[in-house]
């Protein structure tokens, strides 16, 4: 088993107090390994990659980085310690250009920055290209790119990904998903939360089904590849985990 | 005709300089802030406390920087000011704008904001007294650059322009050349977002009131310097500077910019038309003319 | 003793139209969350509209159209809508903060404009030369004041039901729908511009309405009665008695109203004659401290939104 970066238990988490979206959620994300969190609509998967990047109070529940207690840390701070985060939508700044972007996500990178940058265009041509263009003038793909080297600037142990296939082409989204492949097999730790199931599950190592904010189930994401259980959940027609969740 | 055009610019250089700060206040915290032009006040009065303070504790100073009636006491005084004024703008926040924030209460900041500019301009008539107020006794003779039109410009107005072009570069350098620039930008545009990239959002507020503040008090200075030192001064500039910004466009610094020496050379230039009397009347049409013409402003972008 | 109760009168009559004021802003900011920056020009219009519109003929400017009272009571009150409905149309679509920077610039161009335009309004020197109705009939002592205050109270009282109703009704929810969740309102299909338009003009004739009897009270209007202190009041009787609630509305109206009356008479009584000049810096002071402090530490006022009577105890007006 691979070692475990994130370890998230019994997280209870909203946006207004005293109405959760998240009812005790727990989840794993280890090193190395893309884990994949699905589930319909208003399941609660963004909300749980918001509580974890600490944007939305956590009111019950732990969470913990390198076995290191997190939980009501400022957004800043946890990036600080190496969590990233890449929101589905408004990802990067657009009134600044490319390179304003990047150099604003290497602030915490310090003597290291220079090579980080030069690594960062490197690996992404298409934005290196750009650097003195408006971010706001990138495509969608690219908008996707800059995002994902804007997180992985501050050198991240943990990067999550909120559906960064999303509204993508066919083809952009598929490059985006191999790019977070190619991002665990490198050692990260990678959460990713997808619409695209099938090809996600894919190159997932481990899948969590969430369902009205709780946990449903939990399996390697092989397992679930033309199971039926999954189709079931999202449509509804399987019984919902009971009330105490899977904690 | 040249003579107003003259004066709206130097009006518009310190109105510029109070809407900057005005433009990220409401960009960043997303209120109006009424009591901005408190600042002004507050910026003002600190200078003639800390001229009369440097000269009575170094007298060397008072020696005036010829041909203006800058002394170098007053120079040191402006800086100081903007120190002062800074941090009364952190302060403010800290025990008021803060609070009401952390209660979730957003539109009730500008009630707050409404409410500090009446305590604020109505302790600094307690202390300094109703009556006006100069950095200088002396009259500060204007140099005439034509006889026909008349036209007079004072070194001192020269100045102001020049003051306030350098801070505005200044401060385009910190925006457009520095990561903490871009750290301000990136707050105003996506706070969450700015958070999530490492940016501390309190420390960025903190930053945006000393910059605020510390432009605010040089915009009063300069004020006080073109005409005199009143406690109700915030109350008369207020509307100007409001009206700077929505030129603008709400959040944008160059907007304000230009906004400000906008509404000043459009006061300056309804002098010609209309009786003296309606000069605070006109930021406002500006105001309508904008929200009719270009709801934005020059510079805005919508946003909810 | 007969000048106590005169003086009472007299006290409980202006208490009486600000507290219709503050009816009007009430359904702009406590029910709609809508910020009202220039209370006082919409009030002055309705002023101004009812003395030029009833007053007899005045040497130098508009006037003497002498139509009957309530006609020009009336007129005042649609000068009022009027000027909201164009300042709303402007700003209502954008966000919040145009809407109070605009109402601002409204109370100071109003004033501004009343203070030069002789030809319009009689200038500084204000609006003349109105009689009050049925003066002829009741004189000018004691009786009128005390039959002009119970008509005051009674339009007050009328004021609140039509407010309480309009509250409670399928429209009052969605005001309060659009103020808390914009996107949701708009959803049901509802525009909120409109919704707010409409809260935004129906609280400025309001008041307007305070104003036009505020004139009629007076008998006289100038740009002294439209100084923004007058906006300040009327907020901090809103946020003190209770944002949201009409009891609280006209509760906090005839505190905030009584305070600043006793205070300023304590200051004047009490104040060394050198200081005199400073008791309005004071009395702003402390109201500005009211307006902060009740922010800070009681937002919700003293009788807090709810439909459901509070237990603080009644308004002095309804007993």
């Amino acid at each position: 088993m691979a070692e475990t970066v994130l370890e998230a238990r019994g997280i209870t988490a909203g946006y207004v107090p005293d109405l959760p979206i998240l009812r005790s959620v727990s989840l794993k994300v280890a090193a190395g390994q893309v884990t994949l969190i699905v589930g319909p609509n208003g399941a609660g998967k963004s909300t749980l990659i918001k509580a974890i990047a600490g944007l939305l109070p956590v009111s019950e529940g732990r969470i913990t980085l390198d076995s290191r207690e997190i939980t009501g840390i400022r957004p800043d701070q946890l990036t600080a310690r190496g969590i990233a985060y890449v929101p589905q939508t408004d990802n990067i700044f657009r009134g600044l250009t490319i390179r304003q972007n990047l150099d604003l996500a290497l602030r915490g990178a310090g003597a290291e920055g220079t090579s980080r940058l030069e690594a960062l265009l490197a690996q992404f041509p298409a934005l290196a290209e750009k650097q003195r263009d408006r971010a706001g003038t990138l495509s969608g793909g690219q908008r996707q790119f800059l995002a994902v080297a804007m997180a992985l600037a501050t050198a991240p142990r943990l990067i999550m990904m909120d559906e960064p296939s999303a509204g993508l082409s066919p083809k952009a989204a598929e490059e985006v998903l191999i790019h977070a492949r190619g991002l665990a097999d490198e050692g990260r730790a990678v959460l990713l939360v997808e619409q695209n199931v099938k090809q996600a599950l894919r190159l997932a190592d481990h899948c969590y089904v969430l369902a009205e904010g709780r946990n449903q189930l939990d399996a390697p994401a092989r397992d679930l590849l033309g199971d039926t259980v999954l189709g079931e959940i999202y449509l509804g027609k399987r019984r919902l985990a009971p009330e105490s969740g899977a904690a | 005709m040249i003579q107003n055009v003259i004066d709206g610019v130097l009006t518009g250089s310190y109105l510029s300089l109070g809407a900057i700060g005005l433009t990220l206040v409401m960009h960043i915290l997303r209120f109006a802030n009424f009591s901005h032009a408190e600042l002004l006040s507050l910026g003002a009065y600190a200078a003639l406390v800390c001229d009369a303070l440097v000269t009575a504790l170094a007298p060397v100073l008072a020696i005036k920087l010829a041909p203006l009636s800058l002394t170098w006491a007053l120079g040191l005084a402006i800086v100081l000011s903007m120190v002062l004024t800074g941090l009364s703008a952190v302060v403010i926040d800290r025990l008021v704008f803060r609070r009401v924030r952390e209660r979730g209460a957003e539109l009730s900041m500008v009630f707050a904001s409404f409410g500090m500019a009446l305590v604020i301009r109505n302790i600094i008539g307690l202390i300094f007294g109703l009556s006006p107020k100069l950095y200088s006794q002396e009259i500060a003779f204007a140099t005439v650059l034509s006889f026909d039109p008349l036209i007079l410009v004072k070194p001192d107005q020269v100045f102001v322009l020049l003051a306030a072009l350098v801070l505005m570069f200044a401060l385009h350098l910190v925006l457009s050349r520095t990561t903490f620039g871009y750290s301000l930008r990136a707050v105003a545009e996506n706070p969450a977002l700015a958070q999530i990239n490492g940016v501390n959002l309190a420390r960025t507020i903190v930053a945006v009131w000393l910059i605020g503040g510390g432009l605010a008090a040089v915009a009063g200075i300069f004020y006080g310097m073109s005409h005199q030192i009143i406690p109700v001064m915030g109350r008369d500039l207020v509307l100007p500077i409001f009206a700077a910004t929505i030129v603008g466009g709400i959040g944008s610094v160059y907007g304000a910019v230009l906004g400000g020496f906008i509404v000043g050379l459009a006061g300056n230039l309804a002098l010609l038309v209309l009786p003296a009397g309606y000069t605070p009347s006109v930021p406002f049409l500006l105001i309508l003319a904008v929200l009719i013409l270009r709801p934005h402003g020059l510079f805005g972008e919508a946003r909810a | 003793m007969i000048g106590v109760i005169s003086y009472l009168v007299f006290f409980a009559t202006t208490a009486s139209i600000l507290a219709i004021a503050v009816l009007g802003l009430n359904l702009q900011w406590g029910n709609t969350g809508l910020f009202n920056g220039g209370v006082v020009a919409f009030f002055g219009a309705g002023a101004y509209g009812t003395l030029i519109l009833g007053g007899a003929a005045q040497a130098g400017h508009l006037g003497g159209y002498g139509l009957a009272y309530p006609l020009a009571l009336l007129g005042g009150m649609i000068a009022a809508g009027l000027m909201a409905w164009i300042v709303g149309l402007l700003t209502l679509r954008l966000r919040h903060d145009y809407l109070a920077i605009a109402t601002f610039g409204v109370a100071v161009a109003f004033e501004n404009l009343m203070r030069n335009a002789e030809w319009l309004a009689g200038g500084a020197k204000g609006v003349r030369g109105f009689e009050r109705p049925l003066r002829s009939a009741l004189g000018d002592g004691f009786i009128y004041n005390l039959l002009f205050f119970l008509a005051v109270l009674l339009i007050l009282i009328a004021v609140y039901l039509f407010l309480e109703r309009l509250v409670a009704s399928p429209f009052g929810r969605l005001l309060r729908a659009v103020r808390e969740d914009e996107e949701a309102a708009a959803s049901l299909g509802k525009s909120p511009a409109r919704l707010r338009l409409t809260a935004f003009v129906t609280g400025s004739v309001i008041l307007g309405l305070a104003g036009g009897l505020y004139g009629t009270f007076y008998a006289f209007v100038s740009p002294q009665d439209i100084l923004p202190t007058l906006t300040f009041q009327i907020w901090a009787m809103l946020i003190v008695g209770g944002a949201g609630n009409n009891r609280g509305a006209i509760f906090g109206a005839f505190l905030i109203w009584g305070a600043w009356t006793a205070s300023g008479w304590a200051l004047s009584r009490f104040a060394p004659v050198e200081a005199q000049l400073y008791t309005g810096s004071l009395q702003f002071v402390l109201i500005g401290c009211v307006i902060v402090g009740m922010l800070m530490w009681r937002p919700q006022g003293l009788l807090p939104e709810r439909l459901v009577v509070s237990q603080r105890g009644k308004p002095p007006s309804v007993q």
